[in-house]
């Protein structure tokens, strides 16, 4: 297999008393969608929040695109091409989506330092932005403030950032979460597009998105991995059934 | 919001103009306020002008980082103070070119400002709040122990600054119109900024800092910059001070004096820029009849203060655009 895009080597977290990362290694391969799964509790969201920088481990090794950024903040890991989008909506209320997007293309593009100009007025910085709004069907709403869009709409907002930032290698946790089957629907079809531009890792609950998306599923469980694999091979595993998927799965 | 929240937003265009009539019609006032030397004393109009158009560059200032990046400073007085300092112990040592004490004045309180805010700007919240506090008690006391410069008595400045040897200063209307010139300046540096690459990072902050950080934007870089711009500000005002009151004193950096820049801020209307001008004339103008009126006006002043801050969101600017039905962010 080629050097892969990422790579955790014993990764520990413990908040207190409660590990909940425990000596986990995970690899995400150049162009795949690698899904993450398991019951509430297992550690995703933390393990999403550790390699996008939020928090740090308390042992082992974060490998990113070759480098080592275990040490990094999340500002600078987020400069070195990790995208993220967030369980709970994180998006800049008061400005609107089309603001929300050129901020991403702001930061890829660095001179962020200029005090002059008007940043709202820079085609540099809306027609990329219109354009990553145009491919998550966000367009027509681009000068609505973020706050005023519905539900499934914040979380297409959320992707088109991600995409604004070119990155190379998107971290999405729980984007479906609370979203009605028709945008669920629409959700999956818009990341079924993005397959493949960059390599992505999806945490969600929604087995059916899971396994319609997926190249490779790893099912983590009190912060270990318990099973990796395609998505046959994790459907199969004994393992996987009696511990998680069980009734799921019938 | 005010100037944030029209880019691209719906409320566009008449907030827009609502962005250049207001700050049009205020500088057009000043600009014309010593015409009104017809029906009062010159000389007393021009003072009170000036020293309001002086606290408004200050307000201006604290309005970019309070209104646009949530950094609520409680110790703005202290970079006035430096700067006002700068020009006092210059003058005490018979430096009176303002091409020295100008440039000494931004200095002294650009580089404290980036000094406490590097300590300052890792806290959030009421932490904020406390250590800008603490770090202008700190300059407040150490110009009082300042014994050769008159310590607690403050110091009196014999001549006001020259410009290559020219007395401008001496005449009240050039001080005036320079105190007007440094008001626009500030205003228009500060909406630029705003308006931005830099000002969007800044305002996207205090929207969402962990957000930020997820894009790539070093926050506390940005924050430090506006900290110091904001404080450099401030030392301009209070190199105009020291000039308008020919004297320097450690009040200028009292903890009151940085709680009144605050007030000025709310009263006006907080992140428009242009209600910080309002509100520190409107401020030093009640304080200035009230206290005319009867020894007891803060008794008067604080009720007010409350009431426009329980009912009038958005301070003056904010009544002002509910009353004329024009929606405001």
């Amino acid at each position: 297999m080629a050097e892969p895009v990422l790579r955790l080597e014993h990764v520990r977290k413990s908040f207190g008393g409660l590990v909940v990362i425990d000596d986990l290694s995970l690899d995400v391969a150049a162009g795949e969608l690698h899904a993450i799964i398991g019951p509430n509790g297992a550690g995703k969201t933390t393990l999403i929040n550790q390699i996008s920088g939020l928090i740090k481990p308390d042992a082992g090794r974060i490998v990113f695109a070759g480098r080592d950024v275990t040490a990094l903040p999340a500002h600078a890991r987020a400069a070195a091409g990790l995208a993220r989008s967030f369980q709970v909506t994180s998006i800049l209320p008061g400005f609107s989506a089309l603001e929300n997007v050129a901020l991403a293309v702001q930061a890829r593009s660095g001179s962020s330092l200029r005090i002059f100009g008007r940043a709202a007025d820079e085609a540099e910085l809306n027609e990329p932005a219109l354009a990553a709004l145009g491919e998550v069907g966000l367009a027509p709403r681009a000068h609505v403030t973020a706050a005023h869009l519905s539900h499934g709409e914040k979380r297409a907002l959320e992707l088109a950032i991600a995409l604004a930032m070119a990155p190379k290698l998107l971290l999405l946790d729980e984007p479906m979460a609370g979203t009605g089957r028709e945008e669920t629907g629409r959700l999956v079809g818009l990341l079924r597009q993005l397959k493949g531009r960059f390599p992505m890792v999806l945490v969600e609950h929604d087995m059916t998105a899971v396994f319609a998306l997926a190249d490779r599923i790893s099912v983590l469980i009190y912060g270990r991995v318990l099973a990796s694999g395609t998505p046959q091979q994790v459907r199969a595993d004994p393992k996987v059934a009696a511990a998680y998927l069980g009734d799921e799965m019938e | 919001m005010g100037e944030a929240a029209p880019i691209g937003s719906r409320a566009a265009p008449a907030s827009a103009r609502a962005g250049i009539a207001v700050p049009g019609l205020i500088f057009g006032i000043l600009a014309g306020l010593p015409l009104a030397a017809l029906v009062a004393p010159e000389n007393y109009l021009l003072d009170l002008g000036t020293r309001i158009m002086i606290f408004a560059i200050a307000a201006v200032a604290l309005d970019l980082v309070v209104g646009y990046g949530a950094l609520v400073s409680f110790g703005h007085a202290a970079f006035i103070g430096l700067g006002a300092y700068a020009v006092g112990i210059l003058a005490a040592h018979g430096i009176g070119e303002m091409l020295v004490s100008l440039p000494t004045a931004l200095a002294a309180a650009i580089l404290f400002a980036l000094a406490t805010g590097a300590v300052s700007l890792r806290t959030r919240g009421v932490y904020f709040i406390m250590i800008t506090l603490a770090f202008s008690q700190m300059v407040f006391f150490t110009a009082s122990s300042l014994a050769p410069y008159g310590g607690d008595d403050g110091l009196t400045i014999a001549a006001r600054n020259t410009l290559l040897g020219i007395p401008l200063f001496k005449y009240p209307r050039v001080l005036y119109y320079v105190a007007l010139a440094a008001l626009a300046g500030t205003f228009f540096l500060c909406r630029a900024i705003v308006a931005s690459r830099f000002g969007r990072v800044l305002r996207g902050a205090k929207e969402n800092a962990t957000r930020m950080a997820t894009l790539g934007f070093k926050v506390y870089r940005f924050q430090l910059m506006a900290y110091a711009i904001s404080g450099g500000l401030c030392g301009l005002a209070g190199f105009l001070l020291a000039n308008a009151n020919d004297f320097v004193s450690p009040a200028y950096m009292s903890w009151q004096r940085s709680g009144e820049l605050i007030i000025m801020v709310l009263l006006g209307g907080i992140g428009t820029l242009y209600g910080a001008i309002i509100g520190a004339a409107s401020y030093l103008l009640i304080e200035e009849f009230l206290s005319r009126t009867t020894e007891y006006w803060q008794v008067m002043f604080g009720p007010f203060l409350v009431l426009v801050v329980l009912f009038g969101r958005g301070g003056l600017v904010g009544l002002f655009a509910r009353l004329t039905g024009n929606r405001h962010g």
